[in-house]
């Protein structure tokens, strides 16, 4: 089954700061997995570098291994552009393209990745992804009004749609609801539901009931103390992290109790 | 009592600087209300379809025009364009996009500072380069005067609007798996474009009105342009060429030829000012 | 769902990322060509120039810079009298333009209306926009012979005893230089020095404010020294464009080498010379002569702008570092 990834003793730094240190996890394909914990616990850093997002600050480093379907995503044959591709990403805030409409910013991955379709091609690409982020029946009329004229949670379906469009296995989502009010998050909760038949998804999130809802396995990441790497603490399934963890310090965060 | 005294003598003096500098900014007007009610009084009478479209007539003649001298500067600007352009556009995206510290340091600075070097150096510049190795003067070397001398603006200009693109479009672009030169050429230079457009035109306007590098680069010539590798007649020579001339028909030519000049320059900046504004509010 | 499988393993086509790297690889060659280009331009414009000077450096050695003698015919050089021409009309334009574009700056962004900044800055920018051989044609049939019919006479006839207003009085000559100067880097100097009065933080302005100071005491107080580097900038920035500035200058300047105590007198600059004479010369040691008056312009001008950008870096950084904290 394609879409599986495979963390070895994963660890991330910014320069001479240790970001995340000895991550290992095996994320299962055609689920939706969470990643929890306190904000600075490094679960955006890990996020990013299983795209190889992390690598474009300046300084920053990784070691270990990621392994995506049998192949280390960071062996030196291997091309970044190449697993970001397969590996799709939705940010923290909308960032539709600005100047762009919003059937350019979906087919815009399409367009500028080198792969070559011909305009029927694209047009159906474009529909298909705006219906799999639920977006179609609301911007069908004005496929060609820019893509900022949209409400904020329509931008960020519209990120969806975007990254989606290129036929990922794999969607990493950073945050993609804390931008957005409970209505707009119901509907990209809803749309997370969809997808996960054909894509694995992986979803950063510091709103516990929102993983709770919405995944069906649970890491959760943790700073010990001030200026250690953010580790793995526990992975399991949703329902066994939420009702009887393994470890005290996942029980005295998902209850609250924490800090 | 004499607090009060005391305060009303501050206000006064307050209200006394202040007229000062409203005084500076309207004294400031002045020349450029002047200059431009003369260029329009003394230019347009003369400013006619001969005008723009004949030959200059020889001395003593009447008439003609300076038709070829606006060719001429059109083909230089054109010239310059080609080559200041593309260089230009790269450099800022180099200083912007790449951020190799120590170079774009220096790649900073040295362009600030050329875009000080008055312009007849440059123009001294390129007559040793080009015009002594090819041993005439010629349109060509004067265009890459005036590429020099846009060079700086364009490069500051494409940085600084690259510089204000954020980084989550950038993030958005590379996560769709696009190549980083695609990025920065179809999304981010994209969505700069209109700030960089106004620098160019910017940039444009100045050398459309530059006359010292083209003096001994370009030189003048009488009649229509007939090659790169051949002396070119532009506005702003035949402009200086007519006004130091002791002829009162030269010298109204002179004055049209400033109009046209003008007209030429205020309509790029301008226009590149009130274009900019409505990027940046699509932008927004 | 075959038809997407079929896409994927497009994508993982072994050829697209190594075309992918190589055009990563291209564009940063290319682009990092282009601003090296920048370097290069600018050594290649000392070399040049060096070399052009060295039989003129070798003739005449240091005395090219004291000697007043220039004589083609003779072929003797000396750049004294330009050098001369030169600094005292970019001085008096100074003495002119600082205190207005001060005056301008300060209006433009303390005391102004706020919706009048923008578009009444704009429009002194546009004299900056104005070609420099369009102010050269108004300086010859418009300014200087005002200038020679009422304010020069004016002086030389109140206070001719002192040298520098004796007359005759021509109209064209270094006073007309120096007006028509002023002008063209008033807006230069004004712009410049407006940023970095913007520049200085609310909170300064709001502490003189509340100590009960004056409009015009808050200015002095708190904008004009924490300014004060990004002006002095401004203010090397516009020397340094007068000092180059052709055109105009040879228009109206009178172009006689000479050194006279008054500056109703004509006179000349280097820029006027190299424009005048360089297009006549072909080679030999009038052309190296030429050529190391451009250089002498260059390193002039060169070192005033380096030191006018540090100047004018600090501030903006300066207020940078405290709109952020």
């Amino acid at each position: 089954m394609a879409g599986c990834i495979t963390t070895k003793n994963l660890s991330a730094t910014f320069g001479d700061i240790r970001a995340i240190e000895g991550i290992s996890i095996e994320i299962t394909a055609n689920k939706v997995t969470a990643l929890i914990g306190p904000s600075g616990c490094g679960k955006s850093t890990f996020l990013r570098c299983i795209n190889r997002m992390h690598e474009l600050v300046p300084g920053a480093r990784t070691s270990g291994e990621i392994i995506w379907d049998g192949r280390d995503i960071y062996a030196p044959e291997v091309d970044a552009t190449e697993v970001r591709r397969g590996i799709g990403m939705v940010f923290q805030r909308p960032n539709p393209f600005p100047l762009m409409s919003i059937a350019d910013n979906v087919s815009a991955g399409l367009r500028l990745a080198g792969m070559r379709k011909n305009k029927a091609g694209i047009d159906e690409a474009v529909e298909r992804s705006l219906k799999l982020a639920a977006l179609w029946d609301e911007v069908k009329n004005k496929l060609d009004k820019p893509g900022g004229s949209l409400s904020g949670g329509q931008q960020q379906r519209l990120c969806i749609a975007r990254a989606l469009a290129v036929e990922p296995d794999i969607i990493l989502m950073d945050e993609p609801c804390s931008a957005l009010d409970p209505a707009s998050t119901q509907k990209i909760e809803d749309t997370m539901d969809q997808l996960k038949d054909n894509y694995t998804i992986v979803i950063v999130t510091h709103n516990m009931q929102q993983a709770a809802r919405v995944s069906d396995f649970t890491g959760f990441l943790l700073t010990r103390e001030t200026g250690e790497p953010g580790r793995l603490i526990e992975y399991g399934p949703t329902s066994k992290i939420f009702t009887m963890p393994d470890h005290k310090e996942t029980e005295n965060y998902i209850t609250g109790r924490f800090g | 009592m004499k607090g009060d005294l005391n305060r009303s003598r501050r206000n006064l003096t307050s209200g006394f600087a202040y007229l000062l500098c409203l005084l500076s900014t309207a004294i400031a007007l002045i020349p450029l209300g002047l200059i431009l009610v003369y260029v329009i009084v003394q230019g347009a009478p003369a400013l006619n379809l001969d005008f723009l479209t004949q030959l200059p007539k020889p001395v003593g003649e009447t008439g003609g025009g300076m038709g070829n001298a606006i060719v001429g500067s059109l083909m230089l600007i054109g010239i310059a364009a080609a080559i200041g352009l593309p260089i230009g556009v790269l450099a800022g995206t180099y200083l912007a996009e790449f951020r190799s510290p120590r170079l774009s340091w220096t790649v900073r600075l040295l362009a600030d500072i050329l875009s000080g070097v008055p312009s007849i150096i440059i123009g001294v510049f390129v007559y040793t380069l080009l015009v002594l190795t090819m041993k005439r003067f010629s349109a060509l070397a004067g265009g890459v005067a005036l590429a020099v001398l846009m060079l700086p603006t364009v490069a500051r200009t494409t940085e600084e609007m690259l510089r204000m693109v954020p980084d989550t479009l950038r993030e958005a672009s590379l996560a769709l798996g696009i190549s980083r030169w695609r990025t920065i050429v179809s999304i981010v230079i994209k969505t700069a474009g209109g700030g960089i457009m106004t620098g160019i035109m910017l940039a444009l306007a100045r050398i459309a009105g530059e006359t010292a590098p083209l003096l001994f680069t370009a030189l003048n010539s009488r009649t229509w342009p007939t090659g790169l590798d051949k002396p070119v007649a532009s506005l702003p020579v035949q402009i200086y060429t007519y006004a130091i001339a002791p002829y009162a028909d030269w010298h109204q030519q002179a004055w049209a030829g400033s109009l046209v000049l003008v007209l030429m320059v205020l309509l790029l900046s301008v226009g590149s000012k009130l274009y900019f504004g409505r990027k940046m509010r699509s932008v927004r | 769902m075959s038809s997407i499988n079929n896409l994927r393993d497009k994508f993982r086509d072994a050829s697209r990322p190594a075309r992918g790297r190589l055009g990563d690889t291209l564009f940063t060659v290319i682009a990092f060509l282009a601003a090296a280009t920048i370097i290069l331009i600018i050594t290649l414009l000392v070399y040049q120039l060096f070399e052009g000077a060295l039989p003129s450096i070798r003739a005449f050695g240091a005395d090219f810079l004291s000697s007043s003698e220039w004589d083609p015919v003779k072929d003797i050089y000396g750049a004294r009298v330009f050098i001369y021409g030169t600094i005292v009309s970019s001085l008096l334009a100074l003495l002119m333009a600082v205190p207005l574009s001060l005056g301008i700056a300060i209006y433009l962004s303390q005391f102004a209306p706020r919706w009048l900044r923008s578009p009444l800055g704009f429009i002194v920018e546009l004299l900056a926009a104005i070609p420099s051989v369009v102010y050269g044609l108004w300086g010859i049939f418009v300014l200087a012979p005002f200038l020679g019919q009422t304010i020069e006479p004016f002086f030389a006839d109140h206070l001719g005893g002192i040298p520098i207003f004796a007359g005759p009085v021509y109209g064209v000559g270094l006073f007309a230089a120096a007006v028509v100067l002023a002008i063209m880097i008033l807006p230069t100097i004004s712009a410049i020095s407006r940023e970095s009065m913007l520049n200085v933080s609310s909170d300064q302005k709001e502490a003189a404010q509340a100590l009960g100071a004056t409009p015009w005491e808050t200015v002095r107080m708190s904008v004009l020294p924490l300014a004060r580097p990004g002006i002095i900038g401004a203010i090397i920035l516009g020397l340094g464009r007068a000092l180059g500035e052709t055109m105009a200058v040879t228009m109206i300047i009178g172009n006689r080498p000479e050194i006279s105590a008054s500056i109703f007198a004509p006179a000349y600059t280097i820029a006027s010379v190299i424009a005048n004479e360089f297009a006549e010369v072909t080679a030999g040691l009038h052309m190296a002569a030429l050529v190391e008056l451009a250089l002498i312009l260059l390193v002039i001008t060169l070192l005033l702008n380096l030191l006018a950008r540090l100047l004018v870096q600090r501030t903006g950084s300066g207020a940078l570092k405290r709109k952020r904290s």
